[in-house]
């Protein structure tokens, strides 16, 4: 990535050789190696806290997997390819739609894996905007949320993803709506980039029946069939072996297709993962278990719940990649790179993204117990997603402060917009209450109280 | 300072935050904590209407124990005070689960780490089939192993635990080894807003298991003696706290250290017309519609079951002798809930004596749902519904 104050009209081509005089110019993050509080640095090794290190480091040769590979598994897949040719062209041809290299400046961890994901991702300025709406989309949503929650307009319990928006965005990028995913109770950002449209999510979130599952499931259970977001899973630990199951029907109808199963730190430690995760192997399904690493399992840190707070090794037959979690750019090439590993066949894979959570676990942790204010502010100074594209996008003169500005004006209108017609909607109606038990045709009865008089009879 | 109590002041008005303990509980010691009124909350629905009665569930019993050092507590600082107790009292004994060490996401355990150290009172990652064969281990070894679970939605992976292991240990190994010393606790119950997995009432899955005992609560002080009788019983002890009453239930608890036996039946409230059984939070319930029933000059007599596995049946026998009717509720679902065993032994004791079939008012054969929880639960109206049904039979 160039840096745009050299010279306002310098136009970027794809193909411009980075050379390391020029990389030293570089710098699209800011990491202080003090980082607010000293403490944090001995107790958390975080390697984004000295990323400029690597950053200014040497000249890593990090192959982007060339394009023969896309051809290399099953002769179903051949669409891939062609995709990708026809980005290019459609690429070259928008001129206005400049391409832009944006470089990942923290390093990929590898376990039993002799290439990485590339440090360099292609971009271009719709693409960056279409990110940056994402995010922010996402992050208003997650802000109004909370705002609902304690107006008690929300029941039940939320929790907010705010912070992590770049894992699921940089997902989306580099997935299709075929790729299945499957996530824990976490799951408003990754419902919304899957598709989901925020009318449906606030009024889930409200209970009410505009809502994706017709109010019925709340916040941690939003699911959306026709994007294949099988859900938001209450239960700590359940989604995995979930995800086993729908990797081994992509295998078995021999779909170009992957599973992303996602879990937390929290939820590492709890057996089923263990079982589900020898049964990937075993089967050689194409599924990529994701762990959003945000440091917390509700309020315990890392460190104290596990005995080496690293995930994506502790399986010596599975390989993994560590990625940073807050710059969606590395997750999105973290992405490509284990998609094309698991359609070729060579079986699951785990993708570490380190990322970090503004609020506490639910509404009734306020995320300030476990970690100081201080943290918690260093990160969003650090390390925030949004802001990370946002300074790309200024340097790139995509766009200005003011226009970024409107922007979020405009979103955050459209948000509301969205929970105020949510609050307008109307309830489940009564007779929801008995439905979708057993399928249809299951000749439940239920009976009032005194067990005489039915009350309800499902056909 | 200053922030910090304006924080806590604004906490106050929120619902369940733990964070809150940190702040106020750490400074004071357990014995010189008030309860939190039911003021302090802001739940409604249900709440609203424990709120006013559960200062008037008094007995002759409790007011025997009460010793000269009582205090008024809520069911988390009589949970706590009970297990202060247990640890206080034996050497070997150890509280475990997620998140005990700073107090719990409920409080019970506050202040408890700092007085015995975190070699006894510690937290463990998040594994529930993991904590309780840990604590079955552990037991087996003569030690009293006070497991936690954080919620009752959250005990089946260690289901399996319990029933093949801990039910079966004494038996299969022909009384070589035991694990009488394992006590588990979970919260259990409706509370408001909890939704499909914070909300479930497990109880009958357990009752099932010949093997080990399932204890109730219904109140402050039965918790107290209850918790300690199940620590103390050589026998596993899966116990369910009714977390709606964690802070809403109030009332004058001993300080000193005191049992109550388990597997007795507790007659709440005398008459003659019908008997009710419930246990938990749904007492406070049926005893509204007792209250209700007495303006309709109907008679009835509570019985709290307290102790679910082995229960009391020679009590609810003579009780049923005596009115010739029958009501159970609960929360979980009808089909197959504990009431069906109730029901069933009764029918066959007391056929002859039976003035009207057993009803059994309990929650619907659904999901336990989010919105439409106030339709699901065994309200007061629909006790008094089935009351006055049985009674005009």
């Amino acid at each position: 990535m160039k840096k745009g104050c050299m010279s306002s009209t310098m136009k970027l081509a794809a193909s411009f050789p980075l050379t390391k005089s020029s990389r030293s110019l570089l710098s699209p993050l800011e990491f202080s190696t003090q980082s607010s509080g000293n403490n944090i640095e001995s107790r958390i090794p975080w390697r984004a806290w000295t990323s400029v290190k690597n950053h200014h480091g040497k000249q890593q040769q990090h192959m982007r997997p060339p394009s023969g590979t896309v051809a290399a598994y099953s002769a179903q897949s051949e669409e891939q390819p062609q995709q990708q040719e026809e980005e290019k062209t459609a690429d070259e041809q928008k001129t206005k739609a400049r391409e832009i290299v944006v470089e990942i400046p923290v390093d990929y961890d590898l376990h039993l894996l002799e290439s990485a994901p590339s440090r360099s991702s292609v971009t271009n300025s719709e693409d960056l905007m279409s990110i940056y709406h994402e995010m922010s989309v996402i992050r208003r949503v997650e802000i109004t949320a909370d705002m609902l929650f304690k107006s008690q307009q929300i029941r039940g319990f939320c929790h907010l993803y705010d912070g992590q928006e770049a894992v699921c965005v940089g997902m989306e990028k580099a997935l299709n709506f075929d790729d299945s995913v499957i996530t824990a109770y976490r799951d408003h950002g990754i419902f919304i980039g899957r598709g989901g449209t925020i009318f449906e999510t606030f009024s889930e979130l409200m209970g009410k029946r505009t809502g994706c599952a017709n109010g019925k499931g709340g916040s941690m259970h939003l699911y959306k069939r026709e994007n294949n977001f099988w859900g938001g899973w209450g239960i700590v630990g359940t989604s995995p072996p979930l995800g086993t199951g729908l990797a081994f029907a992509h295998k078995y109808l021999k779909k170009p297709n992957v599973v992303v199963a996602i879990y937390g730190d929290g939820a590492a430690n709890q057996g089923q993962l263990y079982e589900a995760q020898n049964l990937a192997a075993l089967w050689e399904l194409p599924i990529i278990f994701l762990i959003e690493n945000n440091h917390f399992g509700m309020g315990t840190a890392e460190w104290r719940a596990s005995k080496k707070p690293a995930y994506y090794d502790r399986i010596s037959y599975i390989p993994g990649v560590k990625a940073d979690g807050m710059d969606v750019f590395a997750i999105k090439e973290a992405f490509q790179y284990c998609k094309e590993y698991c359609l070729g066949g060579k079986g699951p894979i785990m993708l570490e993204a380190d990322t970090y959570r503004y609020h506490g676990h639910s509404m009734s942790d306020p995320g300030s117990t476990y970690r100081s204010r201080n943290e918690i502010q260093g990160i969003r100074r650090e390390r925030d997603p949004i802001e990370h594209v946002r300074k790309i996008i200024l340097q790139e003169e995509i766009a200005t402060k003011e226009e970024l500005k409107d922007l979020d004006k405009q979103i955050r209108r459209d948000v509301e917009d969205a929970a105020a017609k949510a609050r307008e909607a109307e309830q489940p109606r009564d007779d929801e209450l008995f439905a979708n038990i057993y399928k249809k045709d299951s000749g439940l009865i239920a009976y009032g109280c005194d067990r005489k008089k039915t009350r309800i009879q499902m056909p | 300072r200053r922030r910090k109590r304006r924080r806590r002041r604004r906490r106050r008005k929120k619902a369940i935050h733990y964070s809150s303990i940190v702040m106020m509980i750490r400074r004071r010691s357990w014995r010189r904590r008030r309860s939190s009124s039911s003021s302090s909350s802001s739940w409604e629905g249900r709440r609203s209407t424990i709120a006013t009665t559960t200062t008037t569930t008094t007995m002759q019993q409790q007011q025997q124990q009460c010793s000269s050092s009582s205090n008024k507590m809520n069911l988390f600082s009589a949970i706590n005070n009970a297990l202060y107790t247990a640890l206080d009292t034996d050497p070997r004994s150890y509280v475990f689960g997620e998140d005990v060490g700073f107090g719990g996401v409920f409080r019970c355990t506050v202040g408890l780490r700092d007085k015995f150290g975190r070699s006894r009172v510690f937290n463990t990652p998040l594994c529930e089939q993991g904590i309780v064969g840990f604590g079955i281990g552990l037991a087996s070894m003569g030690n009293r192993a006070i497991a936690e679970i954080q919620f009752a939605d959250y005990i089946y992976p260690a289901f399996d635990q319990i029933v093949n292991e801990a039910a079966k240990y004494r038996y299969r190994s022909g009384n070589m080894f035991n694990t009488g010393g394992l006590t588990i606790r979970a919260p259990y119950g409706a509370v408001g807003h909890g939704g499909h997995y914070h909300s479930q009432s497990p109880e009958a899955f357990f009752c099932h298991v010949p093997g080990i005992k399932v204890v109730i609560p219904r109140s402050p002080s039965q918790a107290k003696g209850l918790l300690l009788a199940s620590i103390r019983d050589p026998n596993p002890v899966v116990f369910f706290e009714p977390k709606l009453l964690y802070r809403m239930a109030v009332e004058e608890v001993s300080e000193d250290d005191y049992t109550l036996p388990l597997s007795s039946a507790e007659v709440m409230r005398e008459g003659s017309d019908i008997t009710l059984v419930g246990w938990g939070a749904q007492l406070t319930i049926l005893e509204q519609a007792c209250t209700e029933a007495a303006k309709d000059g109907i008679s009835c007599e509570l019985i709290d079951l307290r102790t679910l596995i082995p229960w009391d049946q020679e009590l609810v026998e003579a009780s049923v002798n005596k009115t010739g009717r029958l009501l159970v509720s609960h929360e979980a679902p009808v089909t197959g809930g504990f009431g069906a065993e109730i029901a069933a032994y009764i029918t066959e004791r007391c056929f002859l004596r039976l003035e009207a079939p057993i009803v059994r008012v309990c929650g619907l054969d659904t999901p336990f749902p989010l919105v439409f929880e106030p339709f699901y639960l065994p309200t007061k109206n629909k006790i008094l519904d089935a009351i006055k049904a049985a009674v005009q039979f």
